[in-house]
């Protein structure tokens, strides 16, 4: 899909040693697969079933998501922040598609 | 002509119909019992955080909190699916919180079960009351 499109906030800046707060929103619909259209079809189930967040090669948060999860799915969550600058947010979506975002920490 | 004996047989089997309901959501018990494996579940360890009353069930906004726990599953026993996440803290994590929002088909209890690293579970619930469905239909 083509209007999946991540907006992530990161703290303005962060020190080494200490947590940083993550949020992150990715437009998608989450169809849960439960409704139906105008003439009574079942609309297939598409949503995001996995999100992840890495940080300098280790894993931060590996969530999975339901149906259950609202339309454009928010997390937030805390980051301990060590030497690296690189955070990579990937979302996996049904059907095999896969987004990646990479930001920055900026260290003040 | 009815016998006392046989009134209170009668009630027995009201008291016996009554009792059943208590059933209705063992989706989510199976769903839990499917996570834990079959493992005891004690309460506390994990703070579940949700609006007492959601005037939106498309979006619910909750958080969970369960301090050293390496997962922590949601679950929502009044939705058609009970599963709703399962928030996985890898040695990243600055903390063992994380925030999201949910759909609540109705009124009900979500389910907070945290996985701690020796392999025991712990869980709290919540009761968030919807007044508008958000499972469509």
């Amino acid at each position: 899909m083509s209007d999946v499109k991540p907006r992530i906030r990161l703290p303005r800046s962060v020190k080494a040693g200490q947590a940083a707060e993550v949020k992150t929103l990715v437009s998608h619909v989450m169809e849960t697969g439960l409704r139906k259209d105008a003439d009574g079809n079942t609309i297939p189930r598409m949503i995001i079933n996995r999100f992840t967040c890495e940080y300098g090669g280790e894993m931060v948060i590996d969530m999975a998501l339901e149906g259950a999860i609202s339309a454009n799915p928010y997390v937030e969550f805390d980051i301990m922040v060590g030497e690296a600058t690189d955070v990579v947010f990937t979302w996996y979506e049904d059907g095999g598609a896969v987004y990646t975002q990479t930001e920055q920490l900026a260290f003040g | 002509m009815i016998t006392r004996r046989e009134t209170m047989a009668m009630g027995l089997g009201v008291a016996t119909i009554t009792l059943l309901p208590i059933s209705a959501n063992a989706a989510a018990d199976e769903a839990i019992a499917a996570y834990t494996g079959g493992a005891a579940v004690s309460e506390g360890g994990v703070t579940i955080t949700a609006p007492e009353i959601a005037e939106n069930g498309n979006t619910v906004p909750i958080s969970v909190e369960a301090p050293g726990a390496a997962e922590i599953a949601i679950y929502a026993d009044g939705n058609p699916t009970p599963g709703v996440a399962v928030f996985k803290f890898g040695p990243a994590a600055g903390s063992h919180r994380a925030s999201t929002r949910i759909r609540l088909g109705g009124t009900q209890d979500v389910v907070a079960v945290a996985k701690m690293p020796d392999g025991s579970f712990q869980q709290a619930a919540v009761e968030v009351k919807v007044t508008i469905g958000g499972c469509g239909g």
